[in-house]
């Protein structure tokens, strides 16, 4: 059997949804909370690393993963500079604020900062996960 | 005072690793010493007794707040340690792929 | 004035649009990049040309007024050192088409390259100690990884060495920033410029200020700290080890020690001559020391590595000696330098590429059959020793002239001198590489690199030309950006400060 055992294999499939959920709510709160994009995506990146501790990969699939992460690295990327482009087109200022700013410590508010967090949390939890992935691939080099 | 030069035993510490180990690992942990010892140099700057941390709870708060902007230094300078280690650490598992070992005294080929 | 942010965030947005073209369309991404580069080159012209109307242009990110936000503040000196990264990223896109097409993983390499680009134009053009060390950071890291990208044993050796003695500068950089920040309470540098000049001399100013020397003399190769330089140069890609001998050492450690010492502690030559003494003496090691050990170098690129660490050390020079000309001669240099070793590290390049090695004493005769490297070479070579009318001639005049309109007819001597040795190992490639009579099997360089050595091959020449124009309008103007001195603060916060 790949991977490790099934109470860890069962116990994986309980959490990981939770600890998913967990990050998503850090990264929507970080403009209110303590958080934000950075802690959410490594907590994200935690919940996919997990998957593949508990039930191990083969060489091809976590080629096939680092390519999809390293994707979404460069779409959260790109949201970021898109945000902070449109805020020149929009607003005349590199990075200015060009949306309303909504009521204090509402979940609506703080302008483009959630959306910045959105941006940063594909980032790092793309970014994070395939460090971990490239850095687990060795193995397969190191056999050659 | 005391605890401001914590941070500067704690740097050269690293410093003293990086100079001095052999193994190549350890190196890392070195530049991982040297990394805390100016994050907590940086979080001790920011901190003001008596005062609580920044994050408005309510609308009409008053402003005790300790100085935020190193907390947010350390964020991006955490951001930057984790970038460079994650990069040393995969160029010393090749190094290790090449050599078989990891004692830096046995690798050095290239000369000065 | 919309177009200062472009500098960083074109080559930024770049860097993240490649790897999803790589996985499209391969033969887009070299395209695309060159586009950019181009592009860039461009926007740096107009920087040029704004910069003649006015002393400054400060940008406030996301509209937040100076110490508070973060700004750009862009002068002439930026917008100098923008031209010349763009100059060099854009020859080294042309060269790296045909150079790169061996390797593997081509997006990556082009995701490093537009990152280390987006790194060097932030570190130019910004306004504040913390974000010039992020990109600093970014630059470094991508040059880290580039130095290793070919995988074999001796780049990645090179690479962990680079990495070892560069982050030590960078963590001490960082250290500095940490102690100016507990005692200043500000990150902005003009803000910094004004508290330091209320607080006066005391030792806590020469420590943060010695900290920061160390970390960028560090970065900058200067000759107790330059062991790294001469490994990881010649280990990365020929058109990564043009890029980084070229300007990335500049940028990374001439530009902000300059920006540091002139506009930020208010040093010149008049309030501290000890100082400005001790930045004599680390560019005269430098360029004895690298340069005597150059001449013993047989590998082609080893070499120009040395070669680079002895030329940073006559930048170093004219910054120490700290009157109009010697600094307008220091930043003339970086321009001239930046050209002949691009051009240089290009035909070193050219030479791996057709023949596959760069043991001096395994190639000869290649004079004939690669006759547009060969000149190439030779020219590049000459505007290094400083040969009238070659840019570098030009370059070097002004610094000896700056040293004898301030009275050191001993450093004036000293530095024609020492011009020998330079002569000397570019002597020793010349011979072995071109002239030897042999037979190396080679083929002719491809035509984008030959037109990548042609590009640099015409600015060495018409630049040395009209070197009047480039000084009225270039340099000159960079150098009394820096000889403002604390001026500098008030530009920024002053009501000259143009843009939002």
């Amino acid at each position: 059997m790949k991977g490790m055992s099934l109470i860890v294999k069962t116990i994986t499939n309980v959490m990981i949804g939770f600890i998913f959920i967990y990050g998503v709510y850090i990264i929507l709160h970080g403009h209110l909370t303590p958080g934000g994009g950075f802690a959410g995506g490594v907590i994200i990146a935690g919940a996919l690393v997990l998957r593949v501790l508990a039930y191990g990969s083969e060489a091809g699939a976590e080629k096939r993963s680092e390519t999809r992460a390293s994707i979404f690295e460069s779409i959260g990327a790109l949201l970021f500079v898109g945000i902070a482009i449109a805020g020149l087109m929009l607003a005349g200022v590199f990075f200015r604020n060009f949306l309303p700013k909504g009521v204090p410590l509402n979940l609506l508010s703080g302008g483009i900062i959630p959306f910045c967090n959105i941006a940063i949390s594909f980032k790092v939890g793309a970014g994070l996960f395939s460090i971990f992935l490239s850095l687990a691939a060795v193995k397969y080099v190191m056999k050659d | 005072m005391i605890i401001f030069l914590s941070c500067i035993i704690l740097f050269l510490i690293g410093l003293y690793a990086i100079v001095t180990k052999r193994n190549l690992i350890k190196i890392v942990i070195g530049f991982a010493f040297i990394e805390y010892a100016i994050n907590l140099l940086f979080a001790l700057i920011g901190f003001r007794r008596g005062m609580l941390a920044p994050i408005i709870t309510q609308v009409d708060m008053p402003h005790k707040f300790v100085d935020p902007i190193p907390q947010a230094l350390v964020l991006t300078a955490i951001v930057i340690a984790l970038g460079t280690t994650a990069l040393m650490l995969s160029v010393v598992l090749r190094i290790y792929n090449r050599y078989k070992t990891f004692d830096i005294a046995e690798i050095r080929k290239l000369k000065g | 004035m919309t177009f200062i942010p472009l500098y960083f965030a074109l080559p930024l947005a770049a860097a993240f649009i490649i790897p999803i073209l790589g996985k499209i369309a391969k033969s887009v991404v070299w395209i695309f990049v060159t586009l950019v580069s181009f592009v860039l080159f461009i926007l740096a012209l107009y920087g040029v040309a704004v910069m003649q109307q006015i002393p400054m242009v400060v940008y406030k990110m996301g509209n937040w007024p100076p110490p508070l936000g973060i700004v750009m503040a862009f002068d002439s000196f930026s917008a100098f050192m923008v031209l010349v990264i763009s100059i060099l990223v854009f020859a080294g896109s042309l060269f790296s088409w045909r150079y790169m097409s061996h390797y593997t993983g081509q997006w990556k390499y082009y995701t490093l390259y537009m990152l280390i680009t987006a790194g060097m134009m932030g570190v130019s053009i910004t306004g504040d100690l913390f974000n010039m060390f992020v990109f600093l950071e970014i630059a470094a890291i991508s040059s880290y990884a580039l130095v290793a990208f070919g995988v074999d044993a001796e780049e990645l050796e090179a690479s962990f060495k680079y990495m070892v003695m560069g982050e030590i500068g960078g963590l001490t950089f960082l250290l500095a920033i940490a102690l100016l920040y507990a005692k200043t309470s500000t990150l902005n540098l003009a803000d910094i410029s004004n508290t330091l000049q209320a607080m006066g001399q005391t030792p806590f100013f020469w420590t943060v200020l010695g900290m920061m020397l160390f970390a960028f003399s560090i970065k900058a190769a200067f000759v107790p700290f330059h062991s790294w330089l001469p490994d990881a140069h010649p280990a990365a890609p020929a058109p990564i080890s043009s890029l980084l001998s070229g300007i990335f050492i500049k940028v990374l450690g001439m530009y902000t020690t300059a920006r540091i010492v002139f506009n930020v502690f208010g040093l010149s030559r008049d309030t501290a001559p000890a100082f400005f003494n001790v930045l004599l003496g680390i560019g005269l090691l430098s360029i004895a020391f690298a340069g005597i050990t150059a001449l013993s170098q047989r590998d082609y690129k080893r070499l120009l590595g040395y070669s680079s660490v002895s030329q940073v050390g006559y930048i170093m020079l004219g910054f120490g000696i700290g009157n109009y000309y010697g600094v307008a001669g220091a930043i003339f240099y970086i321009l001239a330098h930046a050209l002949a070793k691009g051009l240089l590290f290009f035909t070193s390049g050219s030479v791996v590429n057709a023949t596959g090695t760069r043991d001096l004493s395994k190639l000869a005769g290649l004079g004939e059959r690669m006759s547009t490297t060969a000149w190439s070479f030779r020219i590049g070579g000459l505007s290094l020793i400083g040969l009238p009318p070659l840019v570098g001639f030009f370059a070097k005049y002004f610094i000896i002239l700056g040293a004898l309109k301030g009275g050191f007819l001993w450093l004036a001597i000293i530095a024609i001198g020492l011009s020998v040795v330079t002569l000397g190992y570019l002597l020793k490639i010349e011979n072995n590489v071109f002239m030897k009579k042999g037979r190396t099997e080679a083929s002719k360089a491809p035509f984008t690199m030959r037109i990548a050595m042609v590009f640099l091959v015409v600015l060495i020449v018409l630049l040395g030309i009209g070197f009047q124009q480039v000084f009225d309008f270039v340099v000159g103007p960079a150098a009394h950006a820096l000889l403002r001195g604390i001026e500098y603060a008030n530009l920024v916060f002053g009501s000259v400060a143009v843009g939002f």
